[in-house]
């Protein structure tokens, strides 16, 4: 697994959480510019998820058995964004960037999940 | 309307405003403690059933909570202020559990440890959504007479 594009993608999310979360706070709606944020981190956990399978199918497995639960947040790593951006393009208020900046933490911390799952730490 | 969250008539409008953020975390929830729940049933039931099913149950309480939100409406906001509270008091009585008798859980359950595992968000889920379900509470009785 390519821990280099695992940080980069969770700093992204982070980043995309914060500015996002930051519109909330000065009562502004999703704009433009944060759908376009959206779309590259969009394209960085397709990037993941296209990285993350060519390993599996090269042979490369996490540590111990965690195979299935390694795919599966890799596939709701790139649903993430995608679903709060609907919800967002239906609430033009402050609550729908709020509700991106959530989606984006919550991609942050599957991040986390995923470098740990790859290490072996399934937990269920 | 007079103000985000609450529909026409005062009847309060789960679909809008802050109402909107609460149904997407339900919604990651219910997703994530299903998610969970499958994979532990499916594939070591038999190493900590009681962790096993109680994740089971969470992502029934979960999915029943996101549904109930969805769906708005005055009936709905009653429903979701139960099930709110029965999820509070799951994550308060498994968080306890774990802390007291860790031996009966083996493995880790969504309540485990007051939700440590998922940011304290079980915990701070349902009481955000009590509080703003007590706020979005019909005004007048016209409201409260609706369903």
């Amino acid at each position: 697994m390519l821990t280099p594009l695992t940080v980069v993608v969770a700093v992204a999310a982070l980043l995309q959480a914060a500015w996002c979360g930051y519109a909330a706070f000065r009562d502004q709606p999703v704009k433009d510019w944060h759908y376009a944020g959206m779309a590259a981190v969009l394209l960085l956990t397709l990037a993941q998820l296209v990285v993350g399978l060519v390993a599996l199918g090269g042979g490369e497995r996490p540590a111990g058995d965690g195979t299935a639960v390694f795919v599966s947040y890799l596939v709701m790593v790139v649903l993430c964004l995608p679903v709060v951006a609907i919800v967002s393009l239906g609430e033009r208020s402050r609550w729908g960037s709020a509700t991106v900046s959530a989606g984006a933490l919550v991609l942050a911390v599957l991040e986390l999940r995923l470098a740990d799952v790859w290490a072996g730490g399934v937990g269920g | 309307m007079a103000e985000r969250g609450v529909g026409v008539g005062g009847r309060p409008d789960l679909s809008r405003g802050p109402g909107r953020l609460l149904v997407t975390l339900y919604g990651v929830f219910t997703v994530a403690a299903a998610s969970r729940s499958v994979y532990q049933l499916s594939t070591r039931f038999d190493e900590a059933p009681l962790a096993y099913l109680l994740s089971a149950l969470a992502a029934l309480v979960y999915a029943f909570i996101t549904v109930s939100l969805v769906r708005g409406g005055e009936t709905a906001r009653r429903v979701a202020l139960v099930c709110c509270a029965a999820e509070l008091t799951g994550v308060l009585v498994v968080g306890t559990w774990t802390l007291v008798d860790s031996a009966a859980f083996p493995d880790a359950t969504v309540w485990s440890d007051y939700g440590l595992g998922y940011l304290l968000l079980p915990l701070i889920l349902p009481v955000t959504g009590l509080l703003w379900l007590r706020g979005a509470r019909p005004a007048g009785p016209a409201g409260a007479a609706r369903e």
